[in-house]
């Protein structure tokens, strides 16, 4: 099933991507090509097995219910872009 | 200074022929007179490189004797390190210093190694020929015209050059073996979960690996010893005893059984690495090992099914750049919209979002099952085919890459291409065993490598069997002539 430029706009709001016009011209070109590739799968019987997760076939791990990191607000918030009184700061969201 | 392996670095410290200062100071320079060429590294921490070496020394001069004790590499530049940008490859980490390390990159530190900065690379470990680094492509000391591999290129074109003796790297579909095959060095995946990913930049979670490549199996043994082992902070580190690789590596090889897979030697490979492959075949039985043929039936499916399951996880970890905490913003958002969007369609470069966006798609409403599901099936039916060959047989042994490294730019507009050249390396990582790649012979003047596989925390094993084939062949000690001086 071929993607339509509309999939394609779809597609890059799902991932918060802000592709222009001629973006999503190239764009859905190429992931054509990659689902064409991907698409081989379909023709794999795969009755009757489970999905493989993890190579391991691990489970996820628990610790103690521990406080184990320190505060380390000042560290984290010296990378970031725009901060104000240990707050992380974004464009108004509510009026 | 610069040809030594990091096996002879040690010795020659220990026996005070040289200090790790002089060492430092010397393989600096010759990185700001080569690399311009090469362009292997995105950061070169000189100060700190000294100020470690100088730490080495004192801890030697104090009767300490670790055998990576004042050693150089660098690091892939995914590794985070504290104080120090971890880029990524990638525009979105250009402003990014991480506020702590790796689990790798404090590991390496504690043994007292020294670090000479950040290694070029794929933009978050995506593609196989290091031309989607923010940073510009990375060029192979073999043929300056040509790829060095990828994802972690830089790490392979640095030590090819004798830049460095040794690097990190990481390998989610064959990012370390590929590079290391097409530059003539010896790299290693090891087995998913024996090397932490804590501070590890994820880009597929349940594929990702951290290794190293090196000149030979010796000094990659060296490296894993110390980079192995459980971690409490990575919830996929696997607890189980690191063995000891470097007592491993002089074990005989006679009765090894090598499993041959047919899928490995048919259409797409170029015959003269073929031939070369079986060359090292016959070496290594004249060191003892047996042959069979084995079948590998489900490898052809797990390109699809890789190009499924590592785009999914990349969508899902790549969605905490957002502009907001850390990392790339774009400039005036009119709304949290427009931030996010913008903010990521500049951060990232064209692979990257590609690939973001064939993960949102199939882990999307409706196409879930048919995509990320079935997927993870084909990664079930791949894992069995290698239980059922380890019955059989040792190890597995086949080409690393279908061809030698092609010239840059050729795949750069045909993204399933480049995908395409991944065939011998990825159903490593989907079924999570353990690869190493090694040199092998050349083809027109270009390295060709030989990959080994074997079963869950065999890594000693792939050492072993390196190391062996190392003694009795001069593949390895073979550089590149123009960067020899």
């Amino acid at each position: 099933m071929a993607l339509e430029r509309s999939d394609v706009e779809k597609i890059a709001h799902l991932a918060r991507l802000g592709l222009n016009d001629a973006d999503i011209e190239r764009t859905t070109g190429t992931l054509n090509d990659i689902l064409g590739l991907i698409d081989r799968m379909q023709a794999v019987n795969t009755d009757n097995i489970e999905p493989l997760a993890h190579p391991l076939e691990a489970v996820q791990r628990l610790r103690p219910d521990e406080v184990t990191e320190t505060n380390q607000r000042d560290a984290y918030q010296a990378i970031a872009p725009a901060v104000e009184n240990g707050l992380f700061l974004v464009p108004k969201v509510i009026e | 200074m610069h040809t030594l392996t990091l096996a002879e670095i040690s010795r020659a410290l220990s026996a005070k022929e040289f200090s790790a200062e002089e060492l430092t100071r010397a393989l600096l320079d010759r990185i700001a007179q080569v690399d311009p060429e090469l362009n292997s590294f995105i950061t070169v921490t000189e100060a700190q490189a000294i100020e470690q070496a100088k730490a080495a020394d004192q801890r030697r001069a104090q009767g300490e004797t670790g055998a990576l004790l004042g050693t150089p590499i660098a690091h892939k530049d995914l590794f985070c390190t504290q104080g120090i940008r971890t880029s990524c490859g990638s525009k979105m980490l250009d402003n990014f210093i991480a506020p702590y390390n790796a689990t790798v990159v404090q590991k390496l530190a504690d043994a007292g190694v020294v670090s000479l900065g950040k290694l070029n690379m794929d933009e978050f470990a995506m593609g196989s020929a290091n031309e989607s680094s923010h940073y510009g492509p990375v060029k192979n000391p073999w043929d300056t015209s040509r790829i060095p591999g990828g994802s972690s290129g830089g790490s392979a074109a640095a030590v090819a050059a004798r830049l460095v003796p040794a690097a990190t790297g990481t390998d989610t579909g064959g990012s370390i073996r590929q590079p290391a095959a097409l530059t003539n060095l010896t790299g290693l995946k090891p087995t998913y979960g024996r090397v932490s990913r804590w501070g590890m930049i994820a880009y597929a979670s349940s594929l990702d690996q951290g290794g190293m490549l090196a000149r030979n199996a010796e000094d990659c043994a060296l490296l894993l010893q110390a980079m192995a082992g459980f971690d409490p902070k990575d919830s996929t580190s696997v607890d189980q005893p690191v063995d000891d690789y470097l007592a491993s590596l002089e074990k005989p090889l006679a009765g090894l059984r090598i499993g041959l897979p047919k899928e490995y030697f048919g259409e797409g490979l170029d015959s003269r690495i073929a031939d070369l492959t079986l060359k090292a075949v016959d070496e290594l039985k004249k060191l003892g090992a047996t042959v069979k043929d084995i079948s590998l039936p489900n490898m052809q499916h797990a390109i699809p099914a890789y190009y499924v399951i590592a785009p999914a996880e990349a969508s899902s970890n790549l969605s905490r750049y957002d502009g907001v905490r850390f990392g790339y913003r774009c400039e005036d958002p009119k709304d949290l919209t427009d931030l996010y969007k913008r903010s990521r369609a500049e951060g990232f470069g064209d692979e990257v979002r590609r690939r973001i966006m064939v993960g949102t798609y199939a882990l999307s409403a409706g196409y879930y099952d048919a995509y990320y599901l079935k997927a993870q099936r084909i990664r079930r039916l791949i894992k069995n085919d290698f239980v059922a060959a380890f019955n059989d047989v040792d190890v597995i042994l086949g080409p690393t890459t279908p061809s030698v490294a092609w010239k840059l730019g050729e795949k750069n507009n045909d993204p399933v291409a480049e995908y395409l050249m991944d065939i011998y390396t990825i159903t490593a990582n989907l079924a999570g065993v353990p690869g190493l790649s090694m040199p092998a012979g050349f083809v027109d003047g270009l390295p060709v490598g030989v990959q080994l596989l074997a079963p869950y925390f065999q890594e000693g094993r792939l050492l072993n069997i390196a190391h062996q084939f190392q003694k009795a062949t001069d593949w390895h000690t073979k550089a590149p002539t123009g960067f020899l001086k």
